[in-house]
């Protein structure tokens, strides 16, 4: 490659306020995951990643990558930059001759990091779904509508959220959380 | 309106998209149908003022097809299974 | 001497100066604009939107009908009811003629909404919901408290009731500081709820003000329980001169001596049949108004009453006085009319004809009403949404009551949602033995057209008795035939006075009448709230390709294509569009062009049968396609007609990349994904989306290898090791990228696909290459249209198959089925009359043929109905052709070829000839170099 790659894909100055960060979290590596849960690939691969495949809805598991329920047969891996090969080559010779979809699709989606005890405020400007900690604490996800961007939402501790949005939207979905992040942040009015 | 999805639970109707009519199977030999046998199947569907199964897609979640029963009249969703099951026995 | 010469003695507060109609008053802080205005004795604020009689302030708070104001300062609003606008110092407001007007200045302030949940709503603070809110608060659950007032409590400040032995002002307020600690509470004030709509979702608006984030916020509660405490609002009488300034209900008449200190009058007539109006004439006795007499419909008159005569078993027949009450007339029951009656001087006339429980709410959630004869009435019955209503909204009418009613829904609610309420007794309350009411709804009379049911819309007897006379019997055909119930107020205090007039004129009983559908909005909402966040530059998300910062740093202007933002051409200094896009075409055609491509949808399909999905969902055979190679593909709907294109790529044995059109990605995964999951579940094949995986670049024209052979140094470009529809992975520009030969202009042409972190990279070494003219969507439009190459949605509608693009060549005969296939045999898609995809050709060369235009086969219009032959649905300047042309569905023709049609444009009957669709290089020459 001749160039450095790009700016991140949203592309905005982070807001760090007492209550209240927002920033890009870039290039993280994502591998998309698709088979039979009740196969006998699905142990092998929960095996090479190091946590089973979450089989709640809902839910994630984590190693040294996050393992994301997207649906009853699909999952996202989600990992540190730089390690879409890595990840592809674990998975696929973990699945063997299984049917297994393996797809990189760390380019597809980039990550905003909402945090802070103001985060679920914000958040709730634009997401239908309870965000109580009772309800949507951390070890959740939940692939949902945040304003009008669809999204993959994960709780992390300690008020953490990562909003994962795909590329293109994510210049409407960082101006909107800017919006609705002014009341949040101080100096403004309430 | 809240629709049960059968994995995610109760989401908001903005997150899904509407299939209708549910049972109505692609014919397995199209050829073999007369033009009326084929156009039942494309163009005739029931409209029920009441319990009415039908096709739901959780669009903006896990992207999964299935079936509710919903009163038509009420929006009350009496039953929620999977693409392919059979539909319950009415309340 | 006071500048507010009808407020109360020893009523004091923080003064605040607005102007209305021109003149400049003062009120306090808390005032209403409609107590200012009546503590400056402003009577008539309004005049009515078809009489144009003047209207004073009627009510006290969301019932008003009449007080309508436009704010014009600090904000324009229109349409704002005076008993509900806060005042604020600098305010300026005027009356309205009945209807209001958008402003045409732009709203700079913020409106947002927000998403909440709780166990236990309330809806309302007064007694019974402050109690709800406590015993329910009390168990744990989230409680959301909702109330449309400035301050807590309900009608208590009206009506100035004592609590646990404190003024009810003063229970509430220590009521609202225990809810307030409690962490899973959360008191929304200034909340209006105005729909209540499935599985307990409910929408309120939040009146935040002018100094807060946003003006106003939309609130969406989902609540498992909810606790209706909406109260009462206290209903008129129809009786001749009923809407004068200076007629008000009894209990308004009360909540502006309490609440705000205002004298509504000087001397005043109290029109009731119910005990509640002595109260109020109680309460305004002690404030200073004199009460002349107290009117009384029943016979026996109500509770003992010590002050003026009362004039039991009689009625007010009539009101004087051109701009406000000077005299009202009062005879006994039944009157003689004015004529027999006594006149009896008073500025002011209260009125009570009963009580009407707040169950708009109830009734929109789809709960039904039953009609109560001893309360005159409608009352909350049976529910499907898990609802509890509590207090006067399902007819109690002590307080006592009210207090224990709503502690009992709350607790039940709590404990419903699954929580243990504790055991807080319930705020008590000294209960008054009340006559029992009785309910009249007209006083008799020769003429009713001064008898007013409706104040807002200008609703009288005699307009209702002209609808029953004209045969309506229901109340929502009356309501419609007359007006009556469909203003701003949605008929708050005219939706029951309606239905007992309807009632008596008809002989019926009001239980077997009813009353019309609730809807949502309960109170007026703006669109700006509505619309919160979604407006201007958020309006709908804007979607952008890696590339995006580059096209606008070129001065690339923008097509909008669904949400995405595409260049649509890049004008140099001094061109319109006409000229860049003949540029633009001409360097394709010459040279080499560049396009940024990276919105078509792509998805990655996996799995052994993969080749068997494809087989099913596109119309042609892509199993025998070889690994290594691309097929253009359609894909049709069951009834044969044209859902997308694009191009299918075999990556592996077991692996393919489908592309779709802009527009339609998701809609052909979720496609996709339909067959596979509800029909053919037992194919094995996963499929991914990757559209935005992947960055694209189109190079195109007879200098794109060239082009490409600069930049892959390592890839062999000759025509022969790298033939058309095949791809080859390979590194460009020291990119990884996969490289397709495809082409959509039909010249030599690449499309380059790399990680989207890298589809920058790529693009600027593209354009680093010096050969090569970036061209946008209108180029490439006019380069795929001299090729008759279709766009799907914009050559094709909802009754194009693939046979009348011409496309019969991508239909397989060898496959059994495909989906669409058994509509292509039908009759009607085999008609020779079918609209086919024809080129047109204009006999003048450089005239511009406007897309949607009609053909006709006559150089004259004949009489209508004309018989039209199709219409233009795309028209360029071609560069190529050296002039104009255009693509158009024209039935039966391609057995027109030749032909000489018309298209009419205004008066003109423009000639064209038809052509072939293909009218460059129909060959195909050009695709190699």
């Amino acid at each position: 490659m001749t160039g450095e790659r790009p700016s991140p894909p949203a592309r905005f100055e982070p807001v760090s306020d007492g209550d209240l960060r927002i920033a890009e979290v870039p290039f993280r590596t994502q591998v998309n995951l698709r088979l039979d849960p009740g196969g006998p690939a699905a142990g092998d691969i929960g095996r090479a990643l190091g946590v089973p495949l979450p089989a709640e809805p809902g839910t994630y598991g984590s190693a040294d990558v996050d393992v994301l329920w997207l649906g009853p047969d699909e999952w996202l891996v989600v990992g540190e930059p730089g390690r879409e090969r890595e990840l592809e080559t674990r998975l696929r010779d973990a699945a063997g001759t299984g049917h297994v979809a393996v797809t990189d699709v760390s380019a597809q989606r980039t990550t905003l990091l909402v945090a802070g005890p103001k985060a679920r405020d914000l958040l709730a400007h634009g997401c239908a779904l309870d965000l109580h900690p009772r309800v949507f604490g951390p070890g959740r996800c939940a692939q949902t509508m945040l304003a009008r961007a669809q999204v993959l939402l994960v709780a992390r501790d300690g008020d953490e959220f990562m909003v994962l949005v795909r590329p293109s939207f994510a210049g409407y979905l960082v101006a909107w959380l800017l919006d609705a992040a002014a009341e949040y942040v101080s100096g403004q009015p309430g | 309106m809240l629709i049960p999805c059968p994995w995610c639970g109760p989401r908001d109707e903005a997150e899904f998209h509407y299939g209708g009519q549910a049972h109505v199977a692609y014919p397995a030999d199209p050829a073999a149908l007369s033009d009326a046998e084929w156009a039942r199947y494309l163009f005739f569907r029931d409209n029920p003022k009441g319990p009415f199964a039908e096709r739901w897609s959780h669009a903006a979640g896990c992207r999964r097809w299935f079936n509710v029963v919903r009163d038509t009249a009420t929006n009350e969703i009496h039953a929620v299974y999977r693409a392919g099951g059979q539909r319950p026995v009415s309340p | 001497m006071t500048r507010q010469p009808f407020r109360r003695d020893g009523h004091r507060g923080e003064t605040l100066r607005f102007r209305f109609d021109g003149r400049d008053y003062e009120g306090y802080r808390g005032d209403t604009l409609a107590a200012a205005l009546l503590a400056n004795g402003v009577r008539a604020v309004a005049t009515s939107v078809r009489l144009g009689r003047p209207r004073g302030v009627f009510a006290a708070w969301t019932e008003e009908p009449n007080a309508l104001v436009q704010i014009e300062h600090p904000f324009p609003e229109p349409m704002l009811q005076a008993t509900t606008v806060e005042l604020y110092d600098g305010l300026v407001a005027r009356g309205l003629p009945g209807k209001g007007r958008l402003s045409g200045e732009a709203d700079p302030a913020r409106h947002d909404g927000v998403y909440a949940h709780c166990d236990v709503l309330v809806v309302g603070a007064g007694p019974a919901g402050l109690s709800a809110a406590l015993s329910a608060a009390g168990s744990g659950a989230r409680v959301v408290l909702a109330d449309d007032r400035p301050v807590p409590g309900g009608s208590l400040p009206d009506t100035a009731e004592t609590v646990d032995g404190l003024p009810g002002a003063e229970w509430a307020a220590a009521a609202l500081a225990e809810l307030d600690g409690h962490p899973e509470v959360r008191v929304l004030a200034r909340t209006g709820v105005l729909g209540y709509y499935d599985d307990n979702y409910l929408v309120a608006v939040e009146r935040r003000g002018e100094r807060a984030s946003s003006r106003e916020r939309l609130w969406r509660i989902r609540a498992r329980r909810v606790v209706l405490a909406t109260g009462a609002h206290e209903r008129s009488v129809a009786f001749a001169g009923n809407d004068r300034p200076g007629v008000m209900l009894a209990s308004a008449a009360r909540a502006y001596v309490n609440r705000y200190g205002v004298l509504p009058g000087r001397r005043a007539v109290v029109f009731t049949a119910n005990d509640s109006a002595y109260a109020a004439a109680r309460d305004l006795a002690a404030a200073g108004v004199e009460v002349a007499a107290v009117v009384d419909v029943r016979r026996g008159g109500g509770r003992s009453w010590d002050g003026s005569e009362v004039l039991a078993g009689h009625l007010v027949t009539g009101v004087d006085g051109p701009d406000g009450v000077s005299s009202v007339t009062v005879s006994p029951d039944p009157g003689g009319g004015p004529a027999g009656g006594r006149e009896i001087e008073a500025d002011l006339l209260l009125v009570s004809g009963g009580w009407n429980p707040v169950v708009h709410l109830f009734g929109q959630a789809g709960g039904r009403l039953r009609y109560d004869e001893r309360l005159g009435a409608l009352l909350p019955a049976a529910t499907r949404q898990a609802v509890e209503v509590a207090g006067a909204a399902r007819g109690l009418s002590t307080l006592g009551r009210c207090l224990a009613d709503g502690a009992a829904a709350g607790a039940r609610a709590a404990e419903a949602a699954g929580f243990r309420a504790g055991r807080r007794p319930a705020a008590r309350a000294e209960d008054v033995a009340a006559a029992p009411a009785e309910h009249v709804w007209l006083v008799p009379a020769a003429d009713y057209r001064g008898h007013f049911v409706d104040l807002q819309r200008d609703v009288t007897v005699a307009d209702v008795m002209r609808a029953t006379g004209a045969g309506l019997r229901s109340v929502e055909h009356v309501k419609r035939y007359t007006t009556a119930g469909t203003a701003h107020d949605q008929g708050k205090t005219s939706g029951l006075l309606t239905s007992g007039v309807v009632a008596h004129l008809l002989g019926v009983d009001v239980a077997e009448l009813g009353t019309t559908t609730f809807r949502a909005p309960y109170v007026p909402v703006s669109f700006a709230t509505l619309a919160g966040r979604d407006r201007g530059a958020l309006h709908d998300p804007v979607r952008v390709t890696p590339l995006h910062g580059w096209h606008v740093a070129r001065g690339a202007l923008f097509e909008n294509i669904g949400q995405w933002k595409r260049p649509r051409y890049y004008p140099r200094a001094g061109e319109d569009m006409p000229t860049a896009v003949l540029r633009e075409c001409a360097a394709v055609r010459r040279g080499a062009g560049a396009m940024d491509v990276s919105t078509l949808g792509k998805i990655d399909l996996q799995g052994p049968d993969a080749a068997e999905l494809l087989d099913r969902l596109y119309t042609g055979m892509m199993s025998t396609l070889p690994v290594g190679a691309i097929r253009y593909g359609v894909m049709c709907r069951p009834d044969g007609t044209v859902f997308d294109d694009g191009t299918v790529t075999r990556l592996a044995q077991d692996r393919f990349l489908a592309t779709t059109t802009t527009g339609n990605a998701a809609a052909v995964l979720d496609w996709m994904e339909e067959w596979l999951q509800t029909e053919w579940p037992s194919l094995r094949v996963y499929c991914t989306s990757v559209t935005e995986q992947w960055a694209t670049v189109a190079l195109a024209g007879p200098g794109s290898r060239a082009v490409l052979a600069g930049l892959a140094p390592g890839l062999a470009v000759d025509g022969a090791s790298f033939p058309f529809m095949t791809w080859r992975d390979a590194r460009v520009a020291d990119i990884e990228a996969r490289v397709c030969r495809i082409s959509f202009s039909g010249e030599l042409a690449y499309e380059i696909n790399v990680s989207a972190w890298d589809g920058l990279a790529l693009w600027e070494a593209v354009q680093g290459s010096g050969a090569v003219t970036p061209y946008g969507t209108e180029t490439m439009h006019v380069l795929r249209a001299e090729k008759g190459y279709p766009i799907v949605g914009q050559d094709t509608d909802g009754t194009v198959t693939p046979a009348d693009l011409g496309l019969g060549w991508a239909l397989s005969g060898k496959k059994a089925d495909y989906v669409g296939k058994r509509s292509h045999a039908r009759p009607g898609d085999l008609r020779p009359d079918r609209k086919h995809l024809v080129g047109l050709l204009p006999d003048d060369p450089d005239r511009l043929l406007p897309e949607g235009a009609h053909l006709v086969a006559t150089a004259r219009l004949p009489e209508p109905p004309v018989p039209a032959l199709g219409h233009v649905t795309s028209s360029y300047r071609s560069a190529a052709l050296g002039r104009t042309f255009a693509l158009a569905l024209v039935s039966g023709g391609r057995e027109r070829v030749g032909e000489r049609l018309y298209v009419p444009v205004g008066a003109e009957q423009v000639p064209v000839t038809v052509t072939r669709h293909v009218l460059y290089d129909p060959e195909g020459a050009r695709r190699d170099g």
